[in-house]
């Protein structure tokens, strides 16, 4: 009898746990967490092949053993335009420290894109999203948006906004090889 | 005579056979007053048959319908109204061949009428399907969901029935009041249709201008006489009344004056009702139900829950679903529409507990009866005219 | 104080109302009622038995069906309260700001109110989610509670009952008897699908027992169904995107890896009210233009296995399908769904260069808004060269002309016009309101001549794999369902005393119109005594006589 009772003790605290548990899991899915992100810093970056204006293949994975800054940018977005020249500036610094940038253009015309650039004569490459696949691989949504990519191909950091030239010196240490 | 004129004359058709049926019923259940069951036999044949002849024509107009627009004709307020009327019929034909009741009859046929009375204020015309309704699943999911509802009505018909058998009316009681209210809102919605009929027969309609909740202009369309006017609205119609008051821009003024209009109008019919006979309606009727089966009553009470619980659950929840994937993407999204259908599925599932897990029988299902069908009619009435969504029917 | 013994010698667990063995009443309150209260056989709900820990008291809350109705009242009014007004979904704002001020301009202080207090997110809420949880909590734990005594309780039916558990059915008839009544009585009853047992001097009639589990069939199909809806929170059961796209365009799907979508053409047919569709003209009269169709032709590409994101170069075409309402394209367990669009966004212009005081024109060029050229060739050797394009022009900033987004809502252009006579070249800014010549007056000008549109189809990215579960859980609900309501369980039992009187009784969950119509046939066939229902007569005795 006293097995019994312990036998159904057990089995009511088991199914009110399970019940408890799962309740717990949707009020927290539902309410508390926001929509997961789909990249979170630490992950692998995604790999990715884009053509710039010259016609050169870019692919990620290519610059492994190099940080590289990833930057998503359209031509109407103004905090992209105050901070491309600062970017380039500090392209020609440690672009031969082994720090790479990839600015990548959210599906806009070749002319568009050749025009702005040519305008603002801008050195590092420029690649142009056509079908925002790379975007959707990365899960853009507000321009700008710069994500660090380690040499190892992580992603160190996700940044939306614009950059002030000291955050962008402090990205570059941040991702340069050792 | 084209099939469209035929279809709109067999629904008036039923129309006035039900409207006899319902006095041939009433002297069936008169004529019992001595409990002669000879009498009610006989004269039930005789209303059965007419109520027979008034459903037939009323599938008759469905079908032709069906046939002219070629889709079935579920598809808006008139129609699923009148299919509503139908199904409720139906509920009560099968009902009277099973337990040979005349005094449901009584009961049913006039909200029937009231019913298809009501669904008749609406455009009547057969009316193009947006591409949303281009699909089986209006026939197949409004066809259930109405058939549900007939059928449900079926309970609250016979909890009305046993209510008015068995509240005592000779003392004050929440019970004689709630009853009272009921018929109460019945002669509200006749005059709802006496007004509606009056100004629609007489032409009536003026046009004022407006500023709407988003600063603009617009122009709003009346069919009675303006009580209630629209935020700085001017009149665009030459010799109209000055509406008494003016709303707030989110309030549509011209469906809260044929709101006012019908209160009005129900509400001096049943002044002079309760002048001329001097008692309550509920007092006036109660002489009627003596020879009720109260048991009998209860039995169909419950039997039209058990029945129509599943057949619901599966036009309005089930089917509902599966055809809101296909359209919409997503089973359910909570609209007003799918909420409603919910709480009255929730409210049925209440239903069915309390009686058989708490014994909820007699009286007390009686009421949760004729609550249900409370919820119903607010789903088809409010939901669909005040409370927006994507089944609101323009 | 564990438990009940019955004086037919048969130990019952507390809270049992009916003796599990010979029917005796075991409380007072049942040896005093006139009929006995059949529900769950008169079994003790096993919550009712032990009370002792604080598990055991959770356990029985949840039990218990008062508070399982009180519940489902709750929900109810709790979602009634949500369609009072629209909640934030359809609200035209998305930010938690501007859809707090929505509700305040647009309903004022009740609109304050129903914001304040969460309901304009009721139904994604903590507190209603919990409610839901909290039904199937009890759905589990109140089935369980009764499924089990009940069962064994069924299985272990005896055939002879103590006379005071028939007297107090329903239906009981009592009378002389012959000697081939038991007999008789169990030929009928076979006679009409009833399954018979005897013992000694009785027998025990019963049919449709299984619609006793309909109650718990149909809560295992609700259980089924809440956990398919938890399920969709987990990362891969569930995407729901939007993807607007316009006509030309070739976007990557969103949350679906590896494929693109082509909008090739988006079309909004209405009807005309002629031909086959004169029966309509009534009605569109009164409403204007009623929607026919809205359809997007796509082309559905696949990326070849391997190939990176940005790779659009050797896309597979996968299939071509006309995706309309009610016809999603289905690929790969997800469905693309025509959901919304906006029609006429301008596509290309065609402006001719033109002498401004002659009118003569050196010829017509085109600039495709979404992908220009830099340059246009005339004939006579003329160009029209573009210096910049902005294709939502917003004004100028430091002498620079801006763009506001990337869609040619209001597109500018920096032209330079090249002829035989100017071979300086004159530079020009146009928009479609004006043109603007920064350095003098110019010779030469392009006049707008027309422009294309094309539309933006938006379509609803849907993967739910929770589907087939919520079917299931829907199917058995329905099952259960049926098998409850529509089938019922009936029973008869019956004794020949020493002397020769039938004792005879009948019960049934519901339909007792069928149970009496089953009787009736027995009864005429075996020549059974005349029943009553006893519950009937009861309420005659109770009613004021008039």
């Amino acid at each position: 009898m006293a097995t019994k009772k312990k036998n159904r003790l057990f089995m009511r605290t088991a199914i009110l746990l399970v019940m408890v548990g799962a309740i717990a899991f949707t009020i927290y899915n539902g309410v508390i967490k926001e929509k997961n992100e789909l990249l979170q810093v630490g992950d692998q970056a995604p790999d990715f092949a884009l053509t710039d204006l010259n016609g050169d293949r870019h692919q990620l994975s290519d610059y492994k053993g190099q940080g590289v800054f990833v930057n998503f940018w359209g031509t109407w977005c103004k905090p992209c335009e105050k901070e491309f020249p600062l970017m380039d500036r500090q392209y020609q610094v440690y672009k031969d420290q082994g720090v790479q940038i990839l600015a990548v253009n959210i599906a806009q015309s070749d002319y568009e894109v050749r025009q702005y650039a040519e305008q603002r004569n801008l050195t590092f490459p420029i690649v142009i999203d056509k079908d925002k696949s790379v975007m959707e691989a990365y899960n853009i949504r507000p321009l700008p948006t710069t994500i660090l990519v380690n040499p190892e191909g992580k992603i160190t950091k996700i940044i939306t906004g614009e950059m002030s030239e000291e955050d962008i010196v402090s990205y570059m240490e941040e991702i340069k090889p050792e | 005579m084209t099939l469209t004129a035929i279809s709109s004359n067999l629904l008036y058709i039923a129309f006035f056979a039900y409207l006899i049926a319902t006095f041939v019923f009433g002297g069936a259940v008169k004529g019992n007053k001595k409990g002669s069951f000879n009498s009610e036999q006989r004269w039930g044949k005789v209303a059965i048959t007419i109520t027979v002849i008034g459903f037939l024509a009323h599938l008759g107009y469905f079908f032709t319908r069906w046939v002219v627009s070629g889709h079935a004709p579920l598809s808006n307020m008139f129609e699923f109204t009148t299919a509503f009327g139908m199904t409720l019929v139906g509920g009560f034909i099968i009902l009277y061949s099973l337990y040979k009741t005349p005094v449901l009859g009584m009961v049913v046929l006039p909200v029937a009428l009231l019913i298809i009375a009501y669904a008749s204020m609406f455009p009547n015309e057969i009316s193009p399907l947006i591409p949303a309704l281009q699909t089986n699943w209006l026939a197949i999911h409004v066809s259930t969901v109405v058939i549900a509802e007939g059928i449900l009505a079926m309970s609250a018909a016979a909890g009305l029935i046993y209510l008015l058998k068995v509240v005592d009316l000779s003392k004050k009681s929440k019970q004689r009041f709630w009853l009272e209210g009921i018929l109460y809102f019945l002669v509200l919605v006749v005059g709802f249709v006496i007004s509606s009929s009056y100004f629609t027969l007489t032409n009536y309609e003026t046009t004022f201008q407006y500023v709407n909740k988003d600063g603009q202009e617009a122009t709003i369309i009346y069919n009675m006489p303006p009580i209630f006017g629209m935020n700085e609205s001017v009149p665009l119609t030459e010799d109209t009344m000055t509406p008494l008051a003016e709303t707030p821009p989110l309030v549509d003024a011209s469906k809260l004056t044929t709101v006012t209009w019908s209160l009005l109008v129900g509400t001096v019919l049943y002044v002079l009702i309760r002048l001329i006979v001097r008692r309550r309606i509920v007092q006036l009727i109660q002489p009627l139900m003596k020879s009720v089966n109260i048991q009998l009553m209860d039995e169909i009470n419950y039997r039209a829950v058990i029945i129509g619980f599943p057949i619901f659950t599966l036009g309005a929840l089930v089917f509902a679903m599966i055809w809101a994937q296909i359209t919409w993407s997503r089973f359910w999204g909570w609209d007003p529409k799918e909420v409603w259908a919910l709480v009255t599925w929730l409210f049925y599932a209440a239903y069915l507990h309390l009686r058989l897990g708490k014994g909820w029988q007699g009286e007390k299902s009686a009421w949760l009866g004729v609550i249900g069908f409370a919820i119903i009619m607010f789903n088809l009435i409010v939901v669909n005219l005040i409370i927006a969504g994507l089944h609101s029917y323009a | 104080m564990e438990n009940l013994q019955c004086q037919c010698g048969h130990v019952n667990p507390l809270g049992t109302k009916l003796c599990e063995s010979c029917g005796r009443s075991l409380t007072d309150k049942e040896q005093n009622s006139k009929l006995v209260d059949m529900r769950y056989e008169g079994t003790a709900r096993r919550s009712q038995t032990y009370n002792k820990s604080i598990i055991d008291k959770i356990w029985n809350f949840f039990s218990s069906v008062k508070v399982g109705v009180s519940i489902i009242v709750i929900l109810l009014v709790a979602a009634a309260l949500g369609t009072i007004l629209p909640q934030q979904a359809f609200v035209p704002a998305n930010t938690e700001a501007t859809i707090k001020a929505y509700y305040a301009d647009t309903y004022g202080s009740v609109g304050r109110v129903y914001h304040f207090l969460g309901f304009h997110d009721l139904y994604s809420s903590y507190w209603f989610i919990a409610l839901v949880g909290m039904l199937a909590i009890s759905l589990v734990i109140a089935s369980l509670d009764r499924f089990v005594p009940l069962y064994n309780s069924l299985k272990n039916q005896r055939v002879l009952r103590h006379p005071s558990f028939m007297e107090k059915q329903r239906v009981y008839a009592q009378g002389p008897g012959a000697d081939d009544t038991l007999q008789k009585t169990e030929a009928k009853l076979k006679e009409l699908k009833y399954k018979v047992r005897t013992d000694k001097n009785g027998l025990l009639a019963e049919k449709g027992r299984f619609s006793r589990w309909g109650p718990y069939v149909n809560h295992i199909g609700l259980i089924i169904f809440l956990v398919g809806v938890m399920l969709r929170m987990i990362p891969g059961f569930y995407v729901d995107e939007t993807l607007w796209i316009r006509e030309g365009e070739t976007r990557a799907i969103p949350e679906v890896p590896g494929y693109s979508l082509e909008n090739v053409k988006f079309a909004l047919e209405t009807y005309t009210g002629e031909g086959e569709e004169a029966r309509f003209g009534e009605a569109l009269d009164r409403v204007g233009t009623v929607a026919k169709n809205y359809q997007t032709d796509i082309v559905l590409y696949q990326a070849p296995n391997n190939s990176l994101p940005g790779e659009t170069d050797n896309l597979e075409v996968v299939k071509e399908y006309p995706i309309r309402v009610n016809q999603p394209l289905k690929f790969d367990g997800y469905a693309i769904y025509q959901m919304d669009y906006k029609l006429n966004e301008l596509k290309t212009m065609t402006f001719a260069l033109t002498d401004q005081e002659t009118e003569e024109s050196l010829g017509e060029l085109t600039i495709d808004l979404i992908d220009p050229n830099e340059s246009y060739e005339l004939k006579n050797g003329s160009t029209v060269k573009l210096l910049g394009y902005y294709p939502n022009f917003s004004g100028f900033e430091n002498g620079e002309p801006q763009t506001a987004s990337p869609l040619p809502d209001n597109p500018g252009f920096l032209v330079k016009m090249t002829t035989p006579a100017t071979p300086q070249g004159e530079t020009s800014f146009i928009t479609i309101q004006n043109t603007i010549e920064p350095f003098g007056p110019n010779q030469y000008k392009l006049t707008f001549q027309n422009a294309e549109m094309r539309n933006v189809s938006g379509l609803t990215v849907r993967k739910d794999s929770t589907l087939p579960i919520l079917g299931l859980g829907g199917l058995i609900f329905m099952i259960g369902v049926a098998q409850g309501m529509y089938f019922n369980h009936r029973r008869f039992w019956l004794q020949q005393t020493d002397s020769g009187d039938i004792l005879l009784a009948g019960h049934t969950n519901k339909n007792w119109f069928g149970l009496k119509k089953d009787l009736d046939q027995v009864s005429a066939y075996a020549s059974l005594p005349a029943y009553t229902d006893q519950q009937e007569e009861t309420e005659k005795e109770g009613e004021p006589q008039s």
